[in-house]
């Protein structure tokens, strides 16, 4: 596995870097203590082109392809993981659906807004009932002359109260085949942001609840056809997993990196704590997941973009990136010792905002199923 | 209007600074373009958004300065140009450049050259003066605003943390203070679209001049990494008494009074 980014590839990283030093990191503070939505950064980096990265050109994006979008989110999320899976979902989940699945119309109507960051993109398929188990969803869409009517409720619809418009599904029929896809605006009459997680980690990120109460849906904004819905839910889902393997292998990279930073810096018994041993394998440990990680998110991303399938590899690398910032941020709050429990470092942020990477956009357990499935078929 | 802007690749400002056999080892060094440099980009971009016209980006050095050339276009320059001396110069300094400069601009119409006010790395600030005073043009150093209407330009100038207002005339040479702009991040379309604009390569040949022509008038004796910082002393007692170590100690240990 060779990582030839290409020179645009390299400006680009370095642009997400700058950016991400000198704009997000003196955000974090506000982000973190008022878990507070950081709009203005969205706006930033509208304009910078990144809430379009893989959207072509003639629909307003940036027209790079898929390990560029992936670099961007890997180096956001090192220096915050909120602004990671922000982006992440917008346009893995919020925007791709329009992009393969969407008529011209909507495509002309939507990707510019959302490609430039003027609109923001959720995506509403998980209700209380219906977790990995997608096919027992329950929100029903019936149609009612020129418009569908939805009533049910989602939950843990990430970016849900900055959204612009929610790729929303709902039931129209039985069974997988009777899922369909719906664009929804914010402003659709019964429309209701509910209830706003108070998260573990990822604070300032919004997580909300949706309810759908005779929620009228012009019927143009159906996407695909009645029945697609399965199929759009599926389609995105490697894209959105290796989009979630980049923002853990960034929590993970910035644990390894901190803990690198502090251990060579602080002293304990006259000598710098990267002396001893245990803290310097717990280091050498760090490091090597990391780079297996890396390897395995970019060569997901290479699949994708290449048109290969890779169900198999999008899980391992988003199972493997997600244990590996876990275990990353474990020992960097270690290594960090009293210091790494107080709110004063980061170590503390990267260990509640990894845990999350193990249990969103397929829960760890579901990728083993799909890697054993891929393997043991036939 | 033709802007021009003359643009210096630097060690990165992260990049740890290695000594060996009397230079500096660049070895891997990540370079960027000098900080001071993207300040005369930004405002480059920004006079011809204004006035129209197009924005050049010179800069002389190696292959690898292609790079700091393609992130200036990407910023929204329109074409860049590199004096490639790697095959024909051992050695350079501020004559070296500024004498290259001036054969390159020989039979450019140029109605404004910004430049950065040093180079982070040797801070010598003399190759847009230089230049200047080689092509016969007014030049303006340390500027944090720019105005121009018609021919004029009207200048701030910061002096040592005041400021002095000029008024002068096009053709100018101008260098780049911190504060005179916040330059841009290269966006992804921008991204996108630098490397689809001309970039023209040259050599000294092509500006009819020979190595002797540019050979340094200055030599590099010896380069050194400045001492490490120590530990700060902390004096202790009577404040009487230490007033009176302290004025001790800056006579005859720094002997700075």
């Amino acid at each position: 596995m060779n990582m030839n980014f290409s020179e645009e590839q390299k400006m680009m990283r370095k642009m997400v870097r700058d950016f991400a030093q000198k704009e997000i990191t003196k955000e974090i503070e506000r982000m973190e203590t008022e878990d507070r939505f950081p709009k203005e950064l969205i706006q930033k980096m509208g304009e910078l082109g990144l809430m379009g990265i893989p959207i072509p050109e003639e629909y307003g994006g940036s027209g790079m392809d898929y390990p560029s979008y992936i670099i961007a989110i890997h180096e956001l999320s090192k220096v915050s993981a909120t602004v990671g899976v922000i982006l992440s979902v917008h346009t893995s989940v919020g925007t791709n659906p329009i992009l393969y699945f969407g008529t011209e119309e909507q495509k002309k109507h939507y990707l510019p807004k959302l490609a430039s960051g003027e609109y923001l993109g959720a995506f509403a398929v998980t209700e209380p009932g219906a977790g990995s188990d997608v096919a027992s969803m329950k929100t029903m869409a019936k149609k009612d002359g020129d418009n569908y009517i939805l009533n049910g409720s989602k939950v843990f619809i990430t970016n849900g109260a900055a959204a612009d418009t929610y790729i929303t599904f709902a039931r129209t029929g039985e069974g997988n085949k009777g899922l369909s896809a719906f664009i929804v605006e914010k402003d659709s009459p019964g429309l209701v942001v509910g209830k706003k997680e108070k998260k573990m980690g990822l604070h300032g990120s919004s997580t909300v609840q949706l309810s759908f109460d005779q929620c009228v849906v012009p019927k143009e904004q159906l996407l695909g056809s009645e029945g697609d819905g399965f199929k759009i839910a599926m389609a995105n889902l490697n894209v959105g997993r290796i989009g979630i393997a980049a923002q853990a292998l960034g929590i993970g990279e910035a644990a390894l990196e901190h803990a690198v930073g502090y251990a060579k810096e602080r002293e304990q018994f006259g000598k710098p704590i990267a002396n001893n041993q245990g803290i310097s394998f717990k280091i050498a440990d760090m490091a090597t997941e990391v780079e297996a990680a890396k390897l395995l998110v970019y060569q997901a991303a290479s699949l994708v973009e290449r048109g290969v399938p890779c169900s198999k590899e999008a899980s391992m690398a988003k199972m493997y990136a997600s244990k590996t910032a876990m275990r990353a941020a474990i020992e960097a709050v270690q290594i960090y010792g009293g210091y790494g429990y107080t709110e004063d470092y980061p170590a503390e942020r990267f260990f509640r905002d990894a845990k999350v990477t193990e249990i969103y956009e397929g829960t760890n357990e579901i990728q083993h199923i799909v890697i054993a499935k891929n393997l043991l078929k036939d | 209007m033709n802007i021009y802007v003359l643009l210096k690749k630097t060690f990165d400002t992260e990049e740890k600074i290695a000594v060996s056999g009397g230079k500096i080892e660049d070895d891997g060094a990540e370079f960027i373009i000098n900080p001071y440099d993207e300040y005369a980009v930004e405002e480059a971009i920004n006079q011809r958004d204004a006035h129209g016209g197009e924005v050049t980006v010179v800069t002389i050095g190696d292959e690898d300065s292609e790079k700091q050339l393609r992130t200036a276009l990407a910023m929204g320059a329109d074409k860049a140009v590199l004096i490639n001396t790697e095959d024909d110069l051992e050695d350079g300094d501020q004559f070296t450049t500024a004498k290259i400069l001036e054969a390159y601009f020989e039979d450019k119409e140029a109605d404004l050259i910004l430049a950065g006010n040093v180079a982070i790395d040797e801070a010598s600030g003399q190759v847009g003066p230089r230049l200047a005073e080689y092509l016969g043009i007014p030049y303006v150093t340390t500027i944090t605003d720019l105005k121009i209407d018609g021919e004029n330009a009207t200048i701030e100038k910061d002096v040592e943390g005041d400021v002095e207002i000029i008024e002068t005339s096009l053709p100018l040479l101008v260098t780049c203070q911190q504060g005179l702009n916040e330059p841009r991040y290269p966006s992804l379309p921008g991204i996108m679209k630098a490397k689809k604009k001309p970039l023209e390569e040259l050599e000294i040949d092509d500006l009819d001049l020979e190595e002797e022509d540019v050979e340094p008038k200055t030599k590099t004796i010896e380069i050194f990494l400045p001492p490490e910082k120590e530990a700060g002393k902390v004096l202790e007692g009577e404040v009487s008494d230490q007033v009176k170590e302290l004025v001790s100690l800056l006579k005859n240990e720094k002997k700075v009074l």
